[in-house]
């Protein structure tokens, strides 16, 4: 809501404080301020009358201007093509500080200068607000300005607008009287209400209008006339007030509907009677009628609009916009003014679907019933003031509006605990004399009536938010909450994963967070699973329809991101969700996802690095497994790995037999740098038990270390070996490879084995036994060759 | 002889003088107490001397090994700290050349001011409790006083999967999940972080994706001062001791009373700067008095219990906090943006 201050000071007197100030308080008390500026900041601007306008010989657009600014004469070189003798206009004078610059004595072609003639636009008037005749050239002012006078005075320019954000339930402040209320109860001022003049009563237009409601979703219609009205421009005042409001001034007619909306909060619509006729029908629209709207746009309605009617066709589209064959045009001379309340969701659902205006805002908000009456009223009395127009004595009215105030009851109790302040009796009635409700008090109960106005106020949290904000939540001092206090904890999963990530940053592994609205070409990647997946009704961008089902593609991305900036070394995870659906449930599950590639630099100068390769990722994802607790309990397969690894260097990740993820190398043909990743569902994970840490004491007996080699076939799994080692061995052998040697079709593959027993010291001789029996259990079974011993 | 004896230390003394290695000293020690040495040669003189004369001469000799030793002993310790010296010298290193590196990732700074806010709500007794993206729209609008048609729902512009179902567009449905799903319906300390989603235009300040922390308590007699005086704990703990906090009335419809929380400038201290648009003052949360129809929504009798609700948002307390500009940061995840959290943080 743009507020012009010159319009707010006809119902409260600001003259006293700054603007500035104003508005900051305003925002203190919850409406947030926008911007306050003032209409033009052009200074020395007087009205002149052009005496004498001469084209300049050598140009084709300069003329040569006598110009009389009151005082004297001036001589003003003016290059606008609508200047002319005999016309009235804006003189900068030398010295005159507009929103381009400041005027100086200037010599043009030889001529002197001194001063400008200016358009609106020089003054930092929006061209929209530009009448025709002085478009594109120096505005041409009224014949009744004075020459000499103050421009900015004269145009009424002298006026500074507040403009502010509402929240959506402060419907009250979208006009100017409420937002007087408003400012009244913020400086403790009383707001002067103007004596509404017009009355209503008399019966004479019975034999002009007939009115007939046919919906529900109109719960008040009231409809007034006008005759013999002369269109014109518009006083200074009221074309100055709307451009304040943002509101293009037209004529003087369709400017007072809208005046009368800004200042009441009321919309109006005036109709051409002429073109109406002498009836009017409100009704819901039939699917498919059409309505050429006042902006010569044809539309197509639906049962969910509410229409007004002549009685057979479609005039208005009731709440939102008016219809074009009704128009008010300069040969207009009777009018029917419109003054009603429609149902809100009705005219939000028409607005969303159709368009937004300043009249379907305030319609949507709902309106005060009270004030429909007071704003036909006013339309009335300006349109004879400044239309001179002939009233037709009374209105034509369907009313079924609540117009009683609410009345609400609270204890100072309630408000004192509510807001943990200590207030008296004397606080809060001040408050609510502020706010001009009417209060009465017994015991310990205040009845508080809330005026019509403030309709979003009906519970009693509504007034103790009155009293907050009206008496200073800067004078409330924080508290702590008291009662029972239990030490907090984390929700097991958010815990789970809150561990891990720091586990993954400590193995160098760096956290990143993408969107999980993805592609639906990405969404097949990185898996077997035939899910139904989650897509949006109506997404945004081709980039963001369905809800992931792997983190993988979007670490892709990463990973593509950082290596067109040159960025390497990329080792990063993401734990996130993936989404599906299953028997009409929506699944959410975490995952952990890893992507690693390139080499890290271990030492520059020393020219040590690590090759990332699949065996890198493995001691990752082996890192994680052992932490949360898996050692020994995972295994891996190539079964059925998804076509966007490479068949070779990856596999399945298995716990206990339980599918987790996928791990291995992406196939070129899906990303040629030579990425590794895997993925791990972390919701299998945690539903498999682990026991808790039980410290076991370290033998006290030495243990025996022996190595062993073998040359093997080379798709001999290294893997299998140690199985069978292990196997072989008992629980006193454990097993790793310390060697790979690489020899064509034959690999060379070395093994150390410990020999550990708890509860003895081993002897050489018993070693040997076993290690023979290991020697040939695996040189039989895997047709190896033992290397040596 | 005697004199002979003084000679010979006098001669060391000055023979020593030269010497400037280990080795060389060895071999002038052999030149004085190997076999054919002169301590040696001095020695054969004791079989002519009497007995008396032998016990007299036997001291002298002492005292000249002891103090020809000494002298050894000392040039030794010298020698031997030159050659540690010399030897240490050749080992010199650029100590400016790099560094070995240390592969240490980092968490996320949506992580990070996640986990800084969470530590002071779980010190003070908070849950952290989590809900699903995908919601039903009784939970993410209709329990929360936004009934079908109510143009606040406008403000959260959703991604719709059906028409029951949506992304949450806020972390508040896990106020009302957790208030009905407490049975006893005893009093509530919850804090609920999360990812949520609403239809905007991802540009340097909006996100269709982005996080929340929500936090609700629910208790006897919860007061907008409690409110006040939480939140400026949780102001101080991220910015620093000196912060004031300001309450603006404002409104949501779940919230009633309901404010805008400022909090003063950690920048410039609230003189006005850029950070602050020249305010002092920097709007950091939404919050307020939890709506009675939120309340009976979810089965705790406005009556007898009161509470408030707030809601962070981590992208924004990281803008601020770390000076970042474009909300897409996060999400591209540019590691050299990322490293820049690769540390403890300092002071503002």
């Amino acid at each position: 809501m743009r507020v012009s201050t010159k319009f707010l000071s006809d119902y409260i007197d600001v003259s006293d404080i700054d603007y500035n100030d104003l508005a900051n308080r305003l925002a203190l008390i919850g409406n947030e301020v926008e911007s306050v500026e003032k209409i033009t900041t052009a200074t020395s601007l007087v009205v002149g009358k052009v005496l004498e306008c001469k084209p300049i010989p050598d140009s084709d657009h300069l003329h040569v201007c006598k110009v009389d600014i009151g005082s004297e004469t001036k001589q003003i070189v003016c290059g606008a093509p609508n200047v002319k003798e005999g016309i009235n206009v804006i003189v900068a004078k030398v010295g005159a500080t507009l929103p381009g610059g400041t005027i100086k004595e200037t010599t043009i072609r030889g001529i002197e200068s001194s001063g400008m003639l200016c358009s609106l636009e020089e003054l930092g008037i929006e061209s929209k607000y530009v009448p025709e005749r002085s478009k594109g050239g120096i505005h041409i002012l009224e014949s009744d300005a004075k020459v000499g006078e103050d421009v900015v005075k004269y145009l009424e320019y002298d006026d500074t607008v507040i403009d502010l954000e509402l929240t959506s339930n402060r419907s009250d402040l979208l006009n100017i009287i409420g937002v007087a209320y408003e400012v009244g109860a913020m400086l403790d001022k009383k707001i002067k209400l103007v004596d509404q003049t017009i009355k209503l009563d008399g019966t004479e237009i019975n034999d002009n209008l007939e009115l007939i409601v046919d919906t529900h979703n109109c719960s008040l219609f009231l409809a007034g006339m006008v005759k013999n009205v002369s269109i014109k421009e518009s006083p200074n005042f009221i074309k100055a007030r709307l451009m304040a409001s943002g509101i293009r001034p037209i004529n003087n007619v369709v400017d007072i509907s809208n005046y009368v909306m800004i200042e009441y909060g009321q919309p109006l619509h005036f109709y051409d009677y002429k073109k109406l006729g002498g009836k009017i029908q409100v009704r819901m629209a039939t699917d498919n009628e059409k309505l050429t709207t006042l902006d010569g746009i044809d539309r197509t309605l639906k049962e969910t609009d509410i229409v007004i009617t002549n009685g057979v066709n479609a005039v208005g589209l009731a709440g939102v916009m008016g219809g074009l064959s009704t128009e008010v045009d300069d040969d207009t001379c009777d009018i029917v003014i419109e003054a009603a309340i429609f149902n809100p969701m009705s005219i939000r659902n028409t607005s969303k679907n159709i368009l937004k205006s300043e009249a379907s805002t305030r319609f949507e908000r709902g309106l005060d019933p009270n004030r429909t009456y007071m704003a036909i009223s006013r339309a009335l009395e300006l349109l004879k003031k400044y239309a001179y127009g002939t009233i037709v004595d009374g209105i034509l009215v369907h009313d079924n509006s609540i117009k009683e105030p609410k009345v609400i009851n609270i204890t100072k109790t309630k408000i004192c605990t509510s807001l943990g302040i200590e207030l008296t009796n004397e606080d809060i009635l001040d408050v609510f004399r502020r706010l001009e409700f009417k209060v009465t008090k017994e015991e310990d109960t205040f009845t508080v009536t809330v005026p019509t106005r403030r309709m979003d106020i009906s519970i009693e949290e509504d007034l103790i938010e009155e009293v907050g904000r009206i008496y200073g939540y800067e004078k409330m001092n924080g508290t702590l909450a008291t009662g029972v206090i239990k030490p907090g904890k984390y929700d097991s999963m958010y815990k789970y994963i809150k561990n891990l990530k720091t586990r993954l940053t400590s193995i160098g592994l760096s956290e990143v967070i993408t969107y999980s609205l993805v592609n639906k070409n990405t969404i097949s990647m990185f898996t077997n699973d035939k899910k139904d997946l989650i897509t949006i009704l109506d997404p945004m961008s081709e980039e963001h329809t369905t809800m992931r089902y792997s983190i993988l593609p979007s670490l892709l991305e990463v990973v593509d991101y950082n290596l067109a900036r040159n960025n390497k070394n990329i080792n990063i995870f993401e734990i996130g969700k993936r989404y599906y659906k299953e028997d009409s449930n929506y699944k959410e599950e975490y995952l952990l996802s890893v992507a690693m590639l390139g080499s890290n630099d271990i030492s520059n100068i020393k020219n040590q690095r690590l090759n990332i390769d699949f065996y890198t990722i493995k001691g990752k994802l082996e890192n994680i497994l052992n932490y949360l607790g898996f050692n020994g309990r995972y295994s891996y397969d190539t079964n059925e790995i998804p076509k966007e690894f490479h068949p070779y260097q990856s596999a399945r990740i298995l716990v206990d037999n339980n599918f987790i993820g996928y791990i291995g190398l992406i196939n070129p043909s899906i990303n040629k740098n030579k990425i590794y990743m895997f993925e791990i569902n972390l919701e299998v994970l945690k539903s498999l038990k682990v026991r808790g840490i039980k410290a076991k004491e370290v033998s006290k007996y030495p243990s025996i270390s022996k190595d062993m080699a073998f040359i093997l076939d080379k798709n001999v799994p290294a893997g299998d070996i140690i199985k069978e080692i292990k196997k072989q061995g008992g629980k006193n052998v454990s097993a790793s490879v310390f060697d790979l040697y690489d020899m064509g079709d034959k690999k060379s593959l070395a093994f150390n084995l410990i020999f550990q027993d708890d509860t003895k010291t081993l002897l050489e001789e018993d070693v040997m036994i076993t290690f023979n029996k290991i020697i040939d259990t695996v040189v039989n079974k895997f047709n190896a060759e033992l290397r040596n011993k | 002889m005697i004199e002979k004896m003084n000679e010979l230390k006098s001669k060391l003394n000055e023979e020593i003088k030269n010497i400037s290695s280990t080795r060389e000293l060895e071999d002038l020690r052999v030149k004085y107490f190997g076999k054919k040495g002169y301590v040696t040669e001095i020695s054969s003189h004791m079989k002519d001397l009497s007995n008396d004369e032998k016990r007299e001469f036997g001291m002298q000799l002492n005292s000249l090994r002891n103090d020809l030793e000494v002298l050894f002993y000392e040039k030794k310790n010298i020698l031997i700290d030159k050659e540690l010296r010399e030897t240490l010298e050749k080992e010199k290193i650029d100590i400016t050349l790099p560094a070995d590196n240390n592969d240490v990732g980092t968490l996320h700074p949506l992580t990070r001011i996640t986990n800084e806010i969470e530590e002071l709500f779980v010190s003070m007794g908070y849950d952290v409790v989590s809900g699903p993206e995908i919601e039903r729209d009784l939970y993410n609008f209709e329990l929360l006083n936004l009934p079908k048609g109510h143009p606040a729902r406008d403000a959260q512009d959703s991604f719709y999967i059906t028409e029951e179902m949506l992304l949450r567009t806020h972390t508040s449905p896990v106020q009302a999940r957790t208030m009905i799903a407490n049975q006893e319906k005893t009093p509530i300390r919850i804090i609920c972080p999360g990812a949520v989603y609403r239809r905007d235009e991802d540009d340097r300040t909006h996100s269709h994706k982005f996080h929340q922390i929500e936090g609700l308590v629910i208790d006897e007699n919860i007061s907008m001062s409690d409110l006040k005086g939480t939140l400026e704990l949780a102001m101080k703990h991220l910015f620093g001791e000196e912060r004031e906090l300001r309450f603006r009335p404002s409104f949501f419809p779940f919230t009633e009373p309901s404010v805008e929380v400022d909090v003063s400038c950690f920048k410039c201290g609230g003189e006005g700067c850029a950070i602050c648009k020249g305010t002092g003052w920097i709007e950091i949360l939404g919050s307020g008095l939890v709506h009675p129809n939120v309340l009976k929504n979810c089965g705790y009798d406005p009556k007898k219990y009161s509470g408030f609700a707030f809601g962070f948002g981590p992208e924004r307390i990281a803008m601020l906090k770390y000076g970042i500009s474009d909300i897409r940061s996060f999400y591209t995840n540019d590691l050299r943006f990322l490293n820049t959290f690769n540390r403890m943080d300092g002071e503002n």
